[in-house]
């Protein structure tokens, strides 16, 4: 890897928007960072801040974890996230205009700018959504965005999306979370920096929610959020959202559909239910439409939303937009909808069901990092900079089996920030995934997002099951 | 409320209540054996908490005799014993944890920073160094979750379902407790009582079921006399004042369950105030006559019954 870019310094010089930090850093008494990091793990198990990890032995301790939370936040500057935030803006807005169009008139492929097969063939093409309106024609209400800085050869850093999580993104909580933990910790920090409050995307969340209700209801919209239950990954952020709304949480047991809309089974009788934030993907939602096995959803559910008489958030079929054989075509789509030049830079990418593409990638496999089209979480990819000799030549044949299975992209030198690490302070590389929320009335987001970090000397992987940690995130006014 | 909410709520506040109870009498049998006793009389004792908590077929099967350090561990820390305070705790929590966002954030910590110290407390070997401290610390912390709950919740029907969970088990404990303590000693009526020719020892044991409910000054104040079998009886049955009292706790959820009556609960309605109202009108000679052992066991059926009921009309 060549150059590197760091979040706070460029040389020997502290990046102005860390040097508030930094003074303070240094008044910090002997021991007084690792005590904070011992009282914030303790507030974090007693508060029950916890995911589980799939496939991990029960020791005892039950299969819940702490995602390591780390002290030294990640600063962005205003000017940089009033650029961020307008290029957010601008993308997801466009993917929501494609979604619709994918699912109606198919201007986009008819134009060519998206060849058909790559749409109409792909596993995350729901034929079932073709024809059905959804309120505000919003598919993805709540998207997740991930955007690395990675170093230019001249040493500056330029932003970059990695991906778009348009399905059921998660990480919020954390974003909530390490900032009201940063807040009991360091409250004089906050004191001597203007630093742009998020507490309020639960409000924003609700708004959404509810501005993307059924048309024509008697009364005041009900919410819920949908939950696999208290085993999954995410449990504590589905209950802590249902919470932060002051809306139900239920479980697909919970919910009933009679004569086309739902209800859930309460203490006083049934009651009907107008919007679902569902965290469960798609193919669980129905078994009467998708897996005939799933019990985490409610049957009947796809019946009643093609009705109209129910919004699922995010509509089902936004799978479409976030498989990464479509990314690539995200800045055309941007163009083809809104006539508007990209703000935000996709990464270069290879896609390996073209042959020349492929060609490319087997070359190159020791420098690059392949993904799965359809993969998440940091599963199933390789890192080839980090991989031995046989991991890539175990991957060459897994990659040469099913090549329209896979992507490739250059390995990008993701910005590092320092982090607090064992042997003191230390650079580490750093994502960034901003939370869009589009509703009836525009997109909102607060500003920032959730930074996570690879703990790991060197690791370019940042995903909490991977080992990844996460960083309160600044953006600090002027 | 969701029925489902609804239920764990029921379970959460059951367990912890259960936890507590169960904590109340270790320690009271755990006192009782500080003092001068025959070996038998101890073994006893320990015999009968067993069969209070329907354990002792479990307990013989794997340990054979009785030995009051494995019978309190047995009690306090098997994994396999669905009673055993560690399970009563993981469950509470469990339950709480499936629920946390109907709980404020203070409930839902405390009852996981319960189950959090518990372990703890159990790896440091307090146990064993000092079963007493133990016993507070489950009390205190049961204590905590009650006053955490009033003091936080708004009080609308989640506090009615966890205080149906809580009183109802409440109910069925001091009715065990009275059943196996009165067998243990009086007998049946005009059966030869065990050990009433030793009134110290008689002072003992009475005094004893009394603190495990905390109401040994309360008899004091109660009824300003020296300790007497029937007296006890009628002050854990009968008194509505006294908080751990049959009478008062099914008051308790009859109140509450007014409070969440919907489409389909006036049966169960009507067996709980049924259940409450015998209680008002109740005399303790008259208790006493027909056999209060005989009292207790239908007692405890209903108010298995009604627990039933309250989950076929609410939680399902």
């Amino acid at each position: 890897m060549a150059t590197m870019f760091d979040e706070m310094h460029a040389g020997e010089r502290t990046r102005a928007h860390y040097q508030g930090y930094e003074r303070w850093l240094a008044e910090q008494p002997q021991g007084q960072m690792q005590a904070r990091r011992e009282e914030a793990e303790v507030i974090f198990r007693r508060v029950g801040i916890t995911f589980a990890v799939y496939g991990d032995k029960d020791s005892g301790e039950g299969t819940e974890r702490l995602i390591p939370f780390d002290l030294i936040p990640r600063v962005i500057p205003a000017h940089e996230w009033r650029e961020m935030e307008a290029g957010l803006r601008q993308r997801v807005t466009a993917l929501n205009r494609f979604i619709h169009d994918v699912y109606h008139e198919q201007e986009i492929l008819k134009a060519g700018i998206v060849p058909k097969e790559q749409v109409l063939h792909n596993a995350q093409f729901r034929p079932e959504m073709m024809g059905v309106n959804v309120p505000g024609q919003i598919y993805s209400a709540i998207a997740g965005i991930d955007i690395v800085r990675a170093a230019n050869a001249d040493g500056s850093g330029s932003y970059h999306v990695l991906e778009d999580n348009l399905r059921v993104p998660s990480g919020v909580s954390y974003m909530l979370e390490n900032r009201k933990m940063m807040m009991r910790l360091f409250p004089d920090l906050f004191a001597r920096h203007r630093i742009a409050p998020v507490a309020h995307y639960p409000d924003l969340l609700l708004e959404t929610l509810r501005s993307l209700a059924p048309q024509g209801l008697a009364s005041e919209p009900a919410v819920v959020v949908l939950t696999p239950g208290m085993y999954n990954s995410a449990y504590f952020e589905h209950a802590f959202l249902a919470q932060q709304m002051g809306v139900q949480l239920v479980e697909g047991k919970d919910l009933f559909v009679k004569d086309r809309f739902v209800y859930m089974r309460t203490t006083r009788g049934s009651r009907r239910v107008d919007v679902i934030y569902r965290r469960i993907d798609d193919d669980f939602l129905d078994p009467e439409v998708f897996r005939p096995e799933s019990t985490l959803g409610c049957a009947g559910l796809i019946d009643a939303y093609k009705a109209g008489n129910v919004t699922l958030a995010n509509a089902v079929g936004t799978g479409i937009a976030d498989d990464k054989s479509i990314y690539p075509y995200v800045p055309a789509m941007i163009e083809f909808y809104l006539g508007e030049k990209p703000i935000l830079h996709n990464v270069p990418t290879w896609q390996c069901r073209k042959a020349e593409d492929l060609a490319h990638v087997l070359a190159n496999l020791k420098d690059l990092v392949v993904k799965e089209v359809h993969g998440a979480g940091g599963y199933g990819m390789l890192v080839g900079p980090a991989a031995t000799k046989a991991e890539i030549e175990d991957f060459r044949r897994v990659l040469m089996a099913r090549p329209d299975n896979y992507i490739g992209q250059p390995t990008l030198s993701l910005s590092t920030c320092p982090t607090y690490v064992e042997a003191g302070i230390a650079p580490r590389h750093i994502d960034l995934r901003p939370f869009v929320l589009s509703g009836a009335q525009g997109v909102q987001m607060v500003p920032g997002g959730l930074t996570r970090v690879a703990l790991k000397e060197g690791s370019l992987v940042v995903n909490s099951s991977q080992g990844g940690g996460t960083k309160d995130t600044w953006v600090l006014e002027n | 409320m969701l029925s489902r909410t609804a239920d764990h709520l029921f379970w959460q506040s059951r367990y912890m209540e259960r936890a507590e109870n169960t904590a109340r009498l270790l320690d009271v049998n755990y006192q009782a054996a500080l003092l001068p006793q025959t070996p038998e009389v101890a073994m006893a004792g320990w015999r009968s908490l067993l069969s209070l908590f329907e354990l002792l077929p479990a307990y013989t099967a794997r340990y054979g005799e009785i030995d009051a350090r494995r019978v309190q561990e047995f009690i306090v820390a098997d994994e396999t014993s669905p009673s055993s305070i560690l399970n009563s705790l993981r469950a509470a929590r469990e339950n709480a944890r499936a629920v946390r966002g109907t709980l404020t954030t203070e409930v839902w910590e405390t009852t996981n920073q319960t189950w959090i110290e518990f372990r703890a407390l159990l790896k440091s070997g307090l146990l064993a160094r000092d079963p007493a401290e133990l016993f507070e610390w489950v009390k205190l912390r049961s204590h905590l979750a009650r006053g955490v709950t009033l003091g936080t919740m708004l009080q609308d029907e989640a506090v009615d379902f966890l205080r149906i969970g809580s009183y109802l088990e409440r109910a069925d404990n001091t009715a065990r407790m009275l059943d196996v303590k009165f067998h243990a000693v009086v007998g049946e009526p005009r059966e030869e009582p065990v050990l009433r020719r030793d009134p110290a020892a008689e002072f003992y044991h009475w005094s004893s079921v009394l603190r495990s409910v905390s109401g040994f000054e309360v008899y004091r104040k109660a009824y300003s006399n020296v300790i007497v079998p029937e007296k006890v009886a009628e002050l854990l049955i009968l008194n509505g004042a006294m908080p751990r009292s049959l009478a008062h706790c099914m008051g308790r959820v009859l109140h509450s369950l007014r409070r969440v009556a919907n489409d389909q609960s006036d049966e169960t309605l009507r067996q709980a105030g049924k259940l409450k109202a015998e209680l008002d009108y109740g005399r303790i000679n008259e208790i006493m006559a027909n056999g209060l052992h005989a009292y207790l066991t239908q007692f405890l059926e209903r108010v298995g019954d009604l627990g039933g009921d309250i989950s076929r009309d609410f939680l399902i």
